[in-house]
């Protein structure tokens, strides 16, 4: 319909994020870029949600991608992820393309999508003790970061008899463990009570001090300060 | 910041056989059922056919093959589908090690607990259908180095269709066709013992198969992985 009438909704893609071209950055030269989107299009069922995207994550960054729900949020964090291809463009680590390196990159990333990835067969500390090792993380000390979480006594729980909430507790125990400097985070605060909400936001703001980055989508208001968070807006488009 | 990790192959292929072989043994229908699944098949075809001996005989390779083919087939969804469907999957596309290092540790604990039952199982379905006596070397043998071929050329199949929400039909098309010469060359064998004749040449293909599996598999799957998730 949309289409037929030749109405154009133009994209209005907001790039606060660092682009060295509109913004120069006038902060300590030592600012690291770790990732660097160039001209990403992403087309899903024939619609275009996003198109020649460009922009750059620096160390200390922390990133809210915003957008009404099917504007391509999870696709571009996928895409950035290198979990899905892109229709054009790439998206570059180190000023190489994540998909010719994807060893060395994925050493430096830490995703976590929808799916928290939690075996229902497997204890709480068992889940945590595998995601941690099968990402080359210290394991020995799981049963303090099943404590960080709130799930102290249910260690030994088997996870199909926890909530959808400790499901994504258990998932977002490896950030405390995690060496990795890319967080890319889809929705971290889903089935989160607030309480919860609030120690990852401090886990976050400590990430980025370090030196670290932080890329998340997530339909609350975060509370940081508002120089501390950078913002992607992505539309919906019609065609 | 500092990245250090701590990364061999060694670590992340027992890392995952390690949690599949926990996995499989908490959720012990996965290890039941298609073993009873065989062992039905198998003892369904003397009530069809008759107790006759010799007719008997004269299929029973054929039967114990097709039914551990068919058997396999039904455990295969498992391999991939559940680390699919809770985004495990997605976590280790993005881990740092080799995804051909992780999927072939997960078809190695895929065989232990649906491959090897079977062998274990089969000389007494082999008994039931009053095999020829001289086979069972032959069985056991084609058997040993036939199953995990079935599990590795499975995986790919698996892969493949691990997007799908009812890919189970299509799973059975695209995987079945490529057991054809497994199962040829593995009756066949089993036939030549038999006569009492040497099937050296019918196990050295069924081995020739194995190994050419087990190291291009993995990588097949692997990009077929890549592509479901994408």
């Amino acid at each position: 319909m949309f289409h037929k009438f030749g109405i154009k909704i133009i994209q209005k893609v907001i790039l606060l994020a660092n682009s060295q071209n509109i913004q120069p950055s006038n902060e300590q030269t030592d600012k690291q870029v770790l990732l660097s989107a160039n001209e990403l299009t992403c087309i899903r069922e024939d619609r275009i949600l996003f198109e020649a995207l460009n922009f750059s994550v620096s160390s200390g960054d922390i990133i809210q991608v915003e957008g009404p729900n099917g504007s391509g949020k999870t696709s571009l964090l996928r895409i950035l992820a290198g979990l899905s291809q892109p229709y054009d463009g790439s998206v570059l680590f180190q000023q190489q393309n994540i998909v010719d390196h994807a060893d060395a990159f994925h050493q430096n990333l830490l995703y976590l999508g929808h799916l928290p990835g939690v075996k229902g067969e497997m204890t709480a500390q068992e889940n945590l003790a595998f995601n941690l090792a099968l990402h080359g993380n210290d394991v020995s000390t799981a049963e303090e970061t099943l404590e960080e979480v709130n799930l102290l006594g249910f260690e030994d729980a088997l996870a199909s008899h926890l909530s959808a909430g400790q499901h994504r507790r258990i998932a977002l125990a490896r950030l405390w463990q995690s060496i990795a400097p890319i967080w890319i985070l889809d929705e971290p605060f889903t089935a989160i009570d607030k309480r919860g909400v609030n120690t990852l936001e401090q886990l976050f703001l400590a990430h980025a001090q370090r030196g670290g980055c932080v890329i998340l989508t997530t339909h609350q208001d975060l509370s940081f300060p508002e120089d501390k968070v950078k913002k992607i807006t992505l539309d919906y488009r019609f065609y | 910041m500092k990245t250090d990790h701590n990364l061999s192959y060694k670590s992340a292929f027992s890392l995952i056989i390690k949690r599949d072989l926990t996995i499989a043994f908490r959720h012990r229908d996965d290890i039941i059922n298609p073993l009873l699944f065989f062992i039905i098949v198998v003892t369904l075809f003397p009530l069809g056919i008759g107790p006759e001996s010799t007719t008997l005989a004269r299929i029973a390779p054929g039967i114990i093959w097709v039914a551990a083919l068919l058997s396999t087939l039904l455990s295969l969804d498992r391999l991939f589908k559940s680390d699919h469907e809770d985004g495990s999957l997605e976590q280790m596309m993005l881990s740092p090690h080799p995804i051909f290092i992780l999927v072939l540790a997960k078809i190695i604990a895929h065989w232990l607990v649906t491959g090897l039952p079977l062998i274990f199982i089969a000389p007494l379905l082999a008994v039931l259908l009053h095999l020829n006596e001289n086979s069972y070397g032959a069985l056991m043998l084609t058997l040993l180095l036939g199953t995990p071929v079935l599990s590795l050329l499975g995986a790919i199949g698996v892969a493949l269709t691990v997007g799908i929400k009812k890919g189970g039909v299509l799973l059975s098309l695209l995987v079945l066709p490529l057991y054809i010469p497994i199962l040829i060359f593995a009756t066949s064998a089993i036939d030549t013992a038999a006569m009492n004749l040497p099937y050296s040449g019918q196990l050295a293909i069924i081995a020739a198969l194995f190994f050419g599996s087990l190291t291009l598999a993995p990588f097949a799957v692997s990009a077929a992985l890549k592509v479901s998730t994408n």
